[in-house]
């Protein structure tokens, strides 16, 4: 880190004021599944054993948003409770719900395959084999509704962003940006590198729940042809939910 | 219903906004001045968590197609009922046919349309709050018609107190969580000049013009989450307060966080004036939350003894 010379952090977890109403529980600074983990499992041990005053907790890469009612409990004693549950023997590793998620990685959304394999050296369906081959754990889910940040993208498939965003990349697009990847769930500008699709819609308004995956959810993708994708696509605009997950949490 | 025949700009249906979902991604919307909201509300006899109409400057002309009480709120926007002047934060009666003429407000930047009732828009995902940035809902247009909820008899109401919080002042905020990425001279600076609030704002941020805001751990950091009054600093040095739609996580140092009690405030700022900030402990700023909470309850509370005792 290019600043770690100036002062020496104190060590995590770091309780984080985020205003009056909000605080974040910051157990590491970089992006490590390790601290992801332990982020998701403290989102899941206060559902599970609700501690009176908290609102809403919002898991992230490397720390946990808390919101909490002032008028319940202040920030400095929530610290404390939080500190002590951080404490707790951490619970075994939950499994995530598993995912099986249909993508083309080609057609009208795969912006970005050819100039990448171009860049990467390799054939695009080689480039869409070593995407499809990893499980993915989902890391966080923010941004805009339902979208997912993934963790496990092999190395070999890293990529900068756009130096220029697109105005807008359709929803269900599968991109990457620098080590992470991603299923987008609205139509939104990016700078990411988008490679193909799932017909799947992680966010619809009209269902419930409107949106599909959590932090912590497991992946796998499994490639479709254009017309399966098609198909499926059509099955998603007439409502039906296409999978459902393999593992239940 | 009510129909609309002039859109004020960005003309939406909020109510207190979807909460609980910001984990997957949603953040509430809602209204940007939501104790303006809650007196047009209160005003009209609803409870506080009914769906009024937002709009941003004014200029709005609206037809009332059955008799309602309303109520416009967020600052002292001109308005006309059959054309005749009617006074802002007041309720008044509407008959069917009615034209209800919204004018341009200088003093705010928000206002509320509350209109007895409620507006009976579909709830989605837990509210009937539009959220643009989520595709939930477009803002209203010319045309468009407002269905409005069951009326009950009721009489018109003035406000026995303003607002709390209205008065001039620094905007406060609880420097974080990253201020460290920022070096004490430039936080110093954050806290001692005046910045501009730009035309560059909507539901989701207000961008401010001032003095450069660098940060020397630089201006990416792993993204974590955030709320509305979240002060962003991207590269460009220029800070963003994030508000009712912002996004719910971001990687950008946060140098403040704008206090719950003083943003109301800050989203009412016209654009082209300045603010200050002024950074108190979390503590004081949870107190100071407390003690918004109880005076709107002081401002709202005798509006619906009135009603609930005289209907």
């Amino acid at each position: 880190m290019h600043a770690a010379a100036r002062s020496p952090r104190p060590a995590p977890p770091l309780f984080l004021p985020v205003g009056d109403q909000a605080l974040s529980v910051q157990l590491s600074d970089r992006i490590d599944p390790d601290a992801n983990a332990r982020v998701i499992a403290l989102a899941a041990d206060l559902k599970a054993d609700p501690c009176p005053g908290i609102v809403e907790t919002v898991p992230t890469y490397r720390a946990l948003l808390v919101r909490y009612d002032p008028t319940v409990i202040r920030g400095a004693a929530l610290e404390e409770i939080l500190a002590e549950r951080l404490r707790r023997p951490a619970p075994e590793a939950a499994e995530g719900r598993l995912w099986r998620v249909p993508v083309h990685y080609g057609g009208p959304a795969a912006l970005d395959l050819e100039a990448l394999a171009e860049m990467k050296g390799m054939d695009p369906a080689a480039l869409a084999a070593l995407h499809a081959a990893p499980e993915y754990r989902v890391a966080m889910i923010g941004f805009a509704p339902g979208f997912a940040y993934l963790d496990g993208l092999d190395a070999r498939l890293h990529a900068p962003r756009l130096p220029v965003p697109r105005q807008s990349v359709p929803a269900g697009a599968i991109g990457i940006g620098g080590q992470q990847a991603s299923v987008n769930s609205v139509a939104s500008p990016s700078g990411w590198r988008y490679i193909g699709a799932t017909p799947m819609r992680l966010f619809d308004p009209d269902r419930d729940p409107a949106v599909l995956l959590t932090a912590g959810d497991r992946i796998r993708f499994e490639p479709v042809d254009f017309a399966m994708f098609l198909r499926l696509g059509a099955r998603a605009e007439a409502g039906s939910p296409l999978i459902t997950p393999e593992v239940e949490a | 219903m009510i129909e609309i025949l002039r859109p004020a700009p960005l003309m939406t249906v909020q109510d207190r906004g979807r909460i609980g979902l910001r984990h997957a991604g949603v953040s509430p919307s809602g209204p940007m001045d939501a104790p303006a909201l809650a007196l047009a509300n209160a005003l009209v006899g609803n409870d506080p968590g009914a769906a009024g109409v937002e709009f941003a400057i004014g200029g709005a002309v609206l037809q009332a197609h059955a008799a309602c009480r309303i109520a416009v709120t967020g600052g002292t926007f001109p308005l006309r009922i059959g054309g005749e002047a009617r006074a802002p934060n007041q309720s008044h009666r509407v008959m069917a046919g009615q034209r209800i003429e919204i004018g341009i407000g200088g003093d705010a930047a928000w206002g509320y349309l509350g209109v007895s009732g409620g507006v009976d828009a579909p709830v989605v995902m837990g509210a009937r709050a539009m959220h643009l940035r989520s595709g939930l809902g477009a803002p209203l247009a010319a045309g468009d018609e407002l269905p409005l909820g069951p009326q009950v008899p009721g009489r018109t109401l003035a406000p026995f107190r303003p607002l709390p919080g209205r008065g001039e002042g620094p905007i406060r905020v609880v420097l974080g969580p990253q201020a460290d990425s920022f070096s004490a001279e430039v936080i110093a600076h954050f806290l001692s000049q005046p910045f501009t609030v730009s035309h560059e704002r909507d539901r989701m941020a207000m961008l401010l013009d001032g003095p450069s805001l660098p940060a020397a751990k630089g201006h990416d950091i792993v993204s974590d989450g955030t709320v509305a009054g979240s002060v962003q600093v991207p590269g460009s040095g220029r800070p963003l307060v994030l508000m009712a739609e912002g996004q719910t996580t971001g990687g950008y140092p946060k140098i403040a966080t704008v206090i719950g009690a003083d943003l109301p405030r800050l989203a009412q700022v016209p654009t082209g004036r300045a603010v200050r900030f002024h950074a108190v402990p979390r503590a004081m700023a949870e107190a100071l939350w407390v003690a918004h909470l109880d005076a709107l309850a002081r401002t709202l509370h005798p509006l619906k003894v009135t009603i609930a005792r005289r209907g």
